[in-house]
Parts: structure tokens; C-alpha cells; sequence
């Protein structure tokens, strides 16, 4: 069981992706773990063939049990084979595996390109025409992407046909196929409702708040005994779990980190002119929003300014080398999470806001990889349009500077000795104190807002 | 396509865009945006979801005609 997040110390889990006997390749999701923020895939750890799976789904487990064991792949038939177990750095560890850990065993080989899986635009256009599941789809490209071929070849596979007998799963295993908004999930663990027996109307069938209220109501659903008074139904517990992590992990922080804070107000005429004018020539799904503007000159002046991407470890500071920019989703229905877009520096703006897009929805659908939520080298923390004009963040550990925008306004600026109404944005860095000093600060802001002066390059 | 259809176009696609929101619960005036917390990459899903339902090229320019459901309807409708 990998920790998934600084401060997880147990995971539940929920389904196996693989049997024994399947083969597997490093960064390929073979199960959904549940932990207190969301249902998160794990990868494999390594490449072999699956041997034993040790934990059955529903079991809940501290942080370090041994998952599964994987025998390494062989060349012929050697005899002897070695076992490697799936997490087996954190159970040898006896402690949860660090990001600088993480990070330490990707430079050991080189790393694998797990965010393709998602599938390219390409790709995911595809398998929406062909009305395939890309969750379901074995990719066979590159590091395990899925391919037009894998999505082609899915699609012409029929689907399991309802009628046909399917072979016997675990309430847990069903619970994690049917798509549930989690909303819907907290509420049917609330009122009692087997998910299972409910039919979603959402898109996909997924189900959703109402349809679990409309379930609640017919009396054939059998509903749970009536709790003792005072006792913590479980949609609350997890609320409570939610918000005890968050706190856990802010609390450390400000003990922790000696945050020092700037902030400038960057000019975004020039920004907002070129947005408007590639928008106005390309069709909707080409078009981008002010925030992958935001973030790609955040995760570019990261890259030139590396002393604020990386880790504070063992009282030292450990660079992150690429740049993995976390970003905070808040979740509907309450919570937050920060997973990252890969090498977000490296991605032209409208693939980085494609790759935001994607963490968004699989965030609110609880679909995240355990990668995503332990790579982050720098966070951003974006209010959008509906939020107010400046944030200034709390670091998460152990990151060493978070940056905030807040909402893009239109105010009065003065240039060349005239005063004129402009698009304009409060950019804002957290930064700790002990990793780097306001110098460096400054840098990465005006490296930001020079990047933002010059959108074409980006 | 009438105003009535409009409607019923535009509340399907925020139904793909928010699943868990109650749009019986939406006021005809209510900035869409404010009312189901809809974020900028949200209301492009938005734009892109009813461009494709409609089958007609919505513009970044006319974004704010669609700022809520009364607008939005009044919009589609009027353009045939």
C-alpha cells in the first residue's frame, strides 16, 4: 500500500485491475485504492507478471502491507525467480514513500509517460466517436498509452452483454465499476442505499444525487438499521477524514515551513488580445481560457527559476528537476486536491489545459493516479473567474512555493503617463524561507509576468 | 429550433457538465456560472457540449449571451 498523499496513513482496497498471471508493465494501474480524500488507482511499481494478490478488496490496510507480489520479467526460462513485491520500497521502508523517494526511483529508470494512459486528444476524440471506455482500454503504445488502434480494436470487441452471466464480484468491486458522482456516494452511505441497485441517469449511467434520493424513497430498499443516537453516520466520518488530512497537512505546514509571501500585479492585455484572436479563428475544442495561460507560465518560470521547484527534505533542499505542477481542484460537495500535470513546462498551452480538463473530471469522478497525487514539485492555486482577486497560499509540504492568481480583472492602469482600463491579474508567491529568500521570489514573478508579455512564445 | 427546445438542449448539456446539479432549482435569470459554480474550463465543456448538441459554431464573443438559461435560450432559438 503506497502512502498517496503526505499524510495518508491507511488505504482501503477497492478492486483489483489485474489476476495473477497477467502481465504487467511499471506506471500500469492495477487496482483503486480508497483513501480519505478519493478512490485512486495505484500503479505497478515495476514491470512482471502478477503472482499472488495478497489483500482482498474492502480490507483496509496501513500504509506499507504488501499489496501483491510481481515476478520480475524473464529472459527464457531461467530458473530461480526473484519476487518483487509491489510497493515494496515503502514495506522495506516501514514508513511511507517520500515524493524525494519517488522521484529518487524515476531517475533509476527512466520514467515512464503514465499520464498518456489518459490517451491522447486524438485518441480520446476517437473513443468517443466509437462510444468506447478508454478506463477499459489496454493500451499497448508506449509506456502503456493507449493507441487508434487499442480504442479501434475495443470498439469492434462487444462490450459484456447484460443478459449473459457474469462471474461473481465483491460489493466492493461493483461499487468501484458503477460511476457514482461522489456526492451520490457519501449520500447513499447517509440514507443507506445499496448502489449496486441503483440505475444512474447521468451520462455513461452514472449515477447521481437525485437518482440516490429517488432510491431512497421506494421502501422496497431495504434501509439500515436505525444508528444510536450521537453515533457518526459514515458520509460524515469521511467528511471528517477530509477535513482532518487537509488540517493535519496545513498545521504542518505553518509549523513547519517559515512561509515569506509577494505578490505583483501582472498586465495581461497583450495575453487576453492573443487568447482572443487565436480563439476567434479556431473551433471550440481549440480554444483555450485565461488559466492554462496562468499555468504554463507558472510551470515555465518554475523551469527557469529552479530553486522554487522541488523539496525541503531532511534540511535540505532537494530539486525536482521537471517540473510536475500541482494544481488545487476543489471537489463539488466539499474538499480539495492538488494532483499534477506532468512536465507541465514542456506542454503548449492548450495540451496543458487539455491535461487540466482531464484531472478535473476524473477528480470529481475520484479517478486519480497515485503518480499524479505524489509528483507535484510546485503547486498553483488558480480562483478562476467566479473567485475574488488575490489568494495567498499555504505550501504544501514539502513543496517549497505554491503560487496563487486570483480572478482576472478589468482595472485602471496607468502606461505612458495615461490612465487606461486593462485586463490584469494578482499573482502571488508563497515560498519557504529556508529553501530561498524574497531575491529569488521576485524572479520567478517577473519571470512570469515576462512570459505573459509574449504569449505567442509560450 | 423553438425556445422550448433550446431549453431542453441547454439543461442536457449542463446536466453532462454538472451531473450533480438540480436544474429544476435554476432560475431563468440566474448567472449559470454563479448558480451551479461553474468554473472557465467547465463553462468551455459548456460551450463546446451545446455547440455540438445545436450543431451551430458558438464564438468566443458570444459567450455572455449565454450567461444564463433565458439568454442561452433566446440565443439558440434566434438563430434558427
Amino acid at each position: 500500500m503506497p502512502a498517496l498523499g503526505a499524510d495518508m496513513d491507511e488505504g482501503t482496497l477497492l478492486e483489483w485491475l489485474v489476476k495473477p498471471g497477467d502481465e504487467v508493465h511499471k506506471g500500469e494501474v492495477i487496482a483503486v485504492v480508497d483513501t480519505d480524500k478519493a478512490a485512486i488507482e495505484v500503479e505497478s511499481f515495476a514491470p512482471g507478471t502478477i503472482e499472488r494478490l495478497i489483500v482482498n478488496p474492502g480490507e483496509t490496510i496501513p500504509v506499507g502491507t504488501l499489496l501483491a507480489t510481481i515476478a520480475e520479467p524473464m529472459a527464457g526460462q531461467v530458473a530461480g525467480k526473484k519476487q518483487r513485491a509491489a510497493g515494496k520500497k515503502a514495506a522495506a521502508a516501514g514508513k511511507p514513500m517520500t515524493p524525494r523517494k519517488a522521484r529518487r526511483e524515476r531517475t533509476a529508470e527512466p520514467a515512464e509517460p503514465a499520464h498518456l494512459e489518459a490517451g491522447s486528444p486524438l485518441v480520446r476524440h476517437l473513443a468517443e466517436e466509437l462510444g468506447v471506455d478508454l478506463e477499459r482500454v489496454h493500451g499497448t503504445g508506449h509506456g502503456g498509452a493507449i493507441t487508434r488502434a487499442d480504442v479501434t480494436l475495443a470498439a469492434a470487441t462487444p462490450a459484456p452483454q447484460p443478459g449473459k452471466p457474469t462471474p461473481p464480484r465483491t460489493a466492493a468491486a461493483a461499487l468501484a465499476r458503477q460511476r457514482v458522482t461522489p456526492i451520490a456516494r457519501r449520500l447513499a452511505a447517509e440514507l443507506g442505499v445499496d448502489l449496486s441497485g441503483v440505475t444512474g441517469s447521468g451520462p455513461d449511467g452514472a449515477v447521481r444525487e437525485a437518482d440516490v434520493r429517488r432510491a431512497a424513497e421506494i421502501p422496497a430498499v431495504p434501509r439500515q438499521a436505525p444508528r444510536p443516537a450521537g453515533a457518526v453516520s459514515p458520509a460524515q466520518a469521511r467528511l471528517l477524514a477530509t477535513r482532518q488530512v487537509t488540517a493535519r497537512l496545513m498545521a504542518r505546514s505553518k509549523r513547519e515551513i517559515p512561509h515569506y509571501y509577494l505578490s505583483d500585479t501582472i498586465d495581461l492585455t497583450r495575453a487576453m488580445a492573443w487568447m482572443h484572436d487565436r480563439n476567434r479563428e479556431l473551433a471550440v475544442t481549440e480554444r483555450i481560457v485565461p488559466a492554462a495561460l496562468l499555468l504554463k507560465a507558472a510551470a515555465v518560470a518554475a523551469l527557469r527559476v529552479p530553486a522554487l521547484n522541488g523539496f525541503w527534505l531532511d534540511d535540505q533542499f532537494s530539486p525536482g528537476g521537471r517540473v510536475h505542477l500541482g494544481v488545487a481542484i476543489s471537489l463539488r460537495g466539499g474538499g480539495l486536491v492538488t494532483p499534477a500535470v506532468h512536465d507541465a513546462a514542456d506542454l503548449p498551452p492548450l495540451e496543458l489545459m487539455n491535461r487540466l480538463r482531464d484531472l478535473v473530471t476524473r477528480a470529481r469522478a475520484g479517478r486519480l493516479r497515485g503518480s499524479e497525487l505524489t509528483d507535484a514539485t510546485i503547486t498553483v492555486t488558480n480562483l478562476g473567474d467566479q473567485g475574488v482577486e488575490l489568494v495567498y497560499g499555504v505550501i504544501y509540504p514539502p513543496q517549497v512555493a505554491l503560487v496563487g492568481f486570483g480572478k482576472v480583472v478589468e482595472r485602471p492602469v496607468a502606461v505612458d503617463g495615461m490612465v487606461g482600463v486593462r485586463p490584469v491579474v494578482v499573482a502571488t508567491l508563497a515560498a519557504d524561507h529556508r529553501a530561498t529568500d524574497g531575491f529569488t521570489g521576485a524572479r520567478f514573478l517577473t519571470t512570469m509576468s515576462d512570459l505573459l508579455q509574449r504569449p505567442e512564445e509560450m | 429550433m423553438n425556445t422550448q427546445q433550446a431549453t431542453q438542449a441547454i439543461e442536457e448539456v449542463l446536466g453532462q457538465v454538472a451531473p450533480d446539479a438540480d436544474l429544476s432549482a435554476l432560475a431563468p435569470d440566474a448567472d449559470l456560472r454563479d448558480s451551479l459554480e461553474l468554473d472557465s474550463l467547465d463553462f468551455l465543456s459548456f460551450i463546446e457540449g451545446l455547440s455540438k448538441r445545436v450543431g451551430q459554431r458558438i464564438d468566443e464573443d458570444e459567450y455572455q449571451k449565454l450567461a444564463t438559461l433565458a439568454s442561452a435560450s433566446a440565443f439558440i432559438a434566434g438563430r434558427g
